[in-house]
């Protein structure tokens, strides 16, 4: 391997490149899908290529291939130099990199069951069994039942001598269950609708107890048919981790990405509201009870690496301290622009992308005082929302609105009937603000989204997100009508 | 350029002995280069038992050019190639993808697809690989100045966007996208079909000093018709037009959509309900012989138009057939791949996509027909409404009644009187796309190739009676 790192980097250099990294990087996956008790696709996969970036006169240049050969490496090294000087042509501010040092090691995610080792009838039994569970249930239109694994080998070399070998393991898997019955479709899901995924083994799978959850989840969806409309006004809402992650990652840890902010995902999902005035004036972001950090050490997490892909070894970066914006996800070549070091936040989706600032793992961090439970019984007259259905959010991460697969009606600090098709709307540093409680570490646990969309040409991204539940106060439920 | 190999086409002798490895196709040879690779697989796949086999070859060169704040900041190109190869024991099916394309590689592939699918469950309904059907290539379909686009090229374009801006006084973001894809499948049913098509795309936003915001996008086959300059104009114009815009009280407004955000219409009800699996597992809007839009509305798929971005055969290697999703406000019909249309007892209209496929067929191509009047036509029609650019982060809300929400994005305006009175921030709606079809009241005659997240598109500006704004934002 290193034959042909050292070729492709002599080769930039020689052809001009003021810097050159190299990642060369296989990845395999398998996949099962169960659609209403029948196994519907079992597949497995392998990809493998190497991905060359060079830095010419200031300008970047990315050229990649499936092709592991020395030959290879020279005309993709001399492709990505062609590339940046082409780039050369129409730049206004050479590129400067902050400095780091040389990054050397090798980093494996801490597994105790290989997922790749587990018999390939083992893994379909398990969730054939929490998929027939589920649409035994009376009502059931269908079913549908998932489980993933991804690893990932991955060298990475650049021209400073830095040399870094990781393998990273994600698992996930998910039960869903939907109900029809003419114009209404419900569905409920576990762990939750994308799957819950960590950077782990097998273990992972079996700890989620799919087949214990699903006859419950099915029966809800069932009697979400007959259940009345979520209600439409200004109210206390407590939500769930299986909906406040994704809150956190699309009002949080989207805008706080510093490539965004500079621009440079304008023409795609946009930019962000937290501009850098922001940072220097400490804005409030939230209540005085958020903290939300980005770390790509915690245990689990799908942001969890040892050195991300320009070579920053891996670090938590506090984002928001008590309510207070307060840091950005950054790169080599955005952070000096505000003065700061890299965060380590620079991903790419396999050896055919570039790495992009990229979520690793954005927590909310929980507080001493309350469980989740307790927090319910705080609040005499509310909503309880859970598990994601529905996201989107303004070009500037400030509007966003989601809907959720349930609400359960609080009266008297307990959860009471059920609400179909609940939604909520709101402006992201206002809901954060309306935050008065945030639950203990009894409701903490790792979440990770497998779907992460950034970039042109697309990426997908796994990050993960560690959140308990809260609460939030006056917030818009539903949209007036339907 | 474009190749259809014959049915009776034979593997090169030599190729599952090393000779491979290093594969990359040549511009010009790709599809035959990618036929043959897909029957090496196969008959790599046929030495394992199995009952049918199916080998999809689909290789890429594609580069990308990016530039924000007025200057290329991303530029990448990517030379790839996927087998996928499904194999089927009596009713099981086992799927596995590879990049490696030497013979050692080919083998752990046929190892690894038949051993899945000696260890699945039976699918009862399996209906088996579809057999060759008759089409011919669209030699509309390849362009061999996109093929061979180069960085300076690209480069070029962007320079031609930037100089529009600088002009206009904005600043230019956007990305130019080249790039060639040859697909080949071979199965054991006698499918030996193969292909090359290209297809490049535009887009850019601009934005200007105080808050305005503007967007341009085309997509073609042939990069080199791309009128690059004339889209920098397009999207600088909108950025001026829409600085200092005004908040406006969400509620229901009738709109003119231009085609940019009429392309969420049709992506997200091809994604919702025209598919055969969304019609059988009942989570579909669709009813043959039901009403669902205006007299106007006639949207089909046709995956031979060269309006759009062709291309003529499906990821199972069937033939595309032109499909009448609705016809003048009808619900006609949806798109098949082998296995809904087996369980319906019709054809496949090719429309599979690769294995295993748990989402269904979709629409790759779909056209909505123009009307009579021009764009400025439909504003003129409109007393009090909203011109609306294109919508945001999309997503359905209520699957079944197709409610979508989404943001209103990069030039919105009043419109009173049948005239543009001014720009105004960005609304948030919750709107049921089906009943945006039954309120289309007017359908321009200008229509638009562009590329929607289900592929090549081609649409008019329509104006609706009625849409439904339920919230607002700082921009």
């Amino acid at each position: 391997m290193k034959e042909l790192t050292d070729r492709a980097l002599d080769t930039a250099t020689v052809l001009g490149a003021e810097y050159a990294d190299i990642r060369v990087v296989r990845r395999r996956d398998e996949s099962i899908a169960i659609k209403t008790g029948r196994v519907e696709g079992v597949a497995s996969g392998e990809s493998e290529g190497f991905g060359v970036r060079v830095l010419v006169d200031g300008a970047w240049g990315f050229a990649s291939s499936h092709i592991l050969t020395a030959a290879e490496a020279d005309r993709i090294a001399g492709e990505a130099v062609r590339i940046a000087r082409a780039s050369a042509t129409a730049l206004r501010h050479p590129t400067h990199l902050d400095d780091r040092p040389a990054a050397h090691g090798r980093y494996e995610t801490p597994l105790v069951e290989d997922p790749f080792e587990v018999p390939l009838e083992t893994k379909i039994a398990d969730l054939l069994a929490a998929d027939k569970a589920a649409c035994a249930v009376k009502g059931i239109a269908f079913t549908e039942s998932s489980y993933a694994a991804q690893r990932e080998w991955k060298t990475f070399a650049a021209t400073d001598g830095s040399l870094t070998e990781q393998v990273i393991t994600h698992v996930g898997a998910a039960v869903e269950a939907n109900a029809v019955d003419g114009d209404e479709h419900q569905r409920r899901s576990y762990p939750d609708s994308g799957g819950g995924w960590q950077a782990a083994g097998y273990e992972y799978i079996r700890s989620q107890r799919l087949g214990e959850r699903a006859e419950p989840l099915a029966d809800e969806a069932v009697a979400l048919l007959t259940a009345p409309q979520c209600p439409s006004g200004r109210y206390t809402i407590v939500l769930d981790p299986s909906q406040l992650y994704l809150q956190v990652h699309e009002s949080c840890g989207h805008p706080t990405e510093l490539d965004r902010v500079f621009g440079t995902e304008a023409s795609y999902a946009g930019t962000s509201f937290l501009t850098t005035d922001k940072l220097d004036e400490g804005f409030r972001y939230g209540s005085d009870l958020i903290d939300i950090v980005a770390d790509a050490t915690a245990p689990g997490g799908m942001g969890t690496f040892g050195w991300d892909d320009e070579g920053v070894a891996a670090q938590a970066v506090p984002l928001i301290r008590n309510g207070i914006f307060v840091g950005y996800l950054s790169s080599r070549e955005t952070a000096p622009r505000i003065g700061r070091r890299s965060s380590g936040a620079m991903r790419a989706d396999g050896w055919n992308r570039i790495p992009l600032i990229r979520m690793t793992n954005i927590n909310l961090l929980p507080k001493p005082g309350m469980s989740l439970d307790e927090i319910v019984e705080d609040t005499d007259d509310g909503l309880y929302l859970a598990s994601n259905r529905s996201w989107s959010i303004d070009d500037r991460r400030l509007n966003f609105q989601f809907a959720t697969e349930v609400a359960y009606e609080i009266k008297g600090g307990k959860k009471g009937r059920l609400f179909k098709n609940p939604t909520y709307t709101g402006i992201t540093y206002e809901f954060w603000r309306s935050c008065d409680a945030v639950g203990d570490e009894r409701s903490y646990v790792m979440l990770g989204t497998p779907n992460c969309g950034k970039g042109e040409p697309g990426q997908i991204g796994h990050v993960g997100h560690a959140v308990p539940g809260a609460r939030f106060r006056d917030v818009q439920v539903g949209v007036g009508k339907w | 350029m474009p190749y259809r190999a014959p049915a009776s086409a034979t593997s090169r002798s030599g190729w599952a002995s090393g000779e491979i490895d290093g594969w990359r196709p040549v511009n010009g040879d790709r599809a035959r280069d990618a036929l043959v690779l897909a029957e090496a697989a196969l008959a790599e796949a046929l030495r394992h038992d199995v009952t049918e086999a199916e080998a999809l070859v689909m290789a890429e060169d594609s580069s990308l050019t990016r530039f924000a704040n007025s200057e290329i900041h991303q530029n990448v190109a990517e030379t790839n190639v996927v087998i996928n190869l499904r194999c089927v024991v009596g009713r099981r099916v086992g799927v596995a993808s590879s990049g490696r394309t030497d013979a050692d590689g080919l083998r752990r592939l046929a190892e690894n697809a038949a051993a899945i699918a000696r260890v699945v469950e039976e699918l009862e309904d399996w209906g088996g690989l579809p057999g060759p059907t008759e089409t011919e290539p669209v030699a509309a379909g390849y362009s061999p100045a996109t093929a061979e686009a180069s960085p300076e090229f690209r480069a070029d374009a962007v320079r031609a966007v930037i100089d529009a801006a600088d002009s206009a006084g904005v600043i230019a973001y956007g990305s130019f996208s080249t790039g060639s894809e040859s697909t080949a499948v071979a199965n054991s049913r006698g499918i030996r079909i193969c292909g090359t098509r290209t297809s490049s795309q535009l887009i850019t936003v601009s934005m200007g000093p105080d808050g305005g915001t503007g967007y341009a996008e085309a997509a073609a086959v042939d990069a080199e018709t791309i009128d690059a300059a004339a889209l920098g104009r397009e999207a600088s114009g909108k950025a001026r037009a829409t600085a200092n815009a005004v908040s406006i009280e969400p509620g229901d407004y009738p709109v003119v959509l231009e085609e940019y955000a009429v392309v969420d219409l049709l992506d997200m009800l091809g994604y919702l309900g025209f598919s055969a699996l969304a019609v059988q597992e009942e989570r579909s809007f669709f009813e043959p012989g039901k009403r669902i839009g205006s007299e106007l509305v006639t949207v089909t798929d046709d995956g031979r138009d060269p309006a759009g971005l062709p291309i003529w055969f499906d990821y199972e290697g069937v033939a595309k057939q032109r499909v009448e999703l609705v016809d003048r406000g009808i619900c006609r019909g949806v798109v098949y791949d082998a296995q809904t249309a087996a369980r319906d007892g019709v054809g496949s209209t090719g429309h599979g996509l690769p294995a295993p496929n748990p989402y269904g067929p979709f629409p790759l191509n779909m056209i909505m027909a123009p009307g009579t009047g021009s764009r400025d036509d439909l504003i003129a029609g409109l007393d009090r409404g909203l011109l609306v650019t294109r919508f945001h982060y999309t997503n359905p809300v209520h699957p079944k009644l197709a409610i979508v929400t989404g943001m209103t994005r990069d030039g919105t305006f009043l419109v009173e009187n049948g005239r543009i009175v001014g720009p105004v921030k960005n609304l948030r709606y919750t709107q049921s796309y089906l009943d945006a079809l039954a309120g289309t009241v007017a359908v321009a005659r200008d229509r638009r190739t562009l590329r929607g997240f289900l592929g090549g598109v081609v649409v008019p500006a329509v104006r609706i009676d009625g849409w439904t704004f339920t919230g607002g934002t700082e921009h």
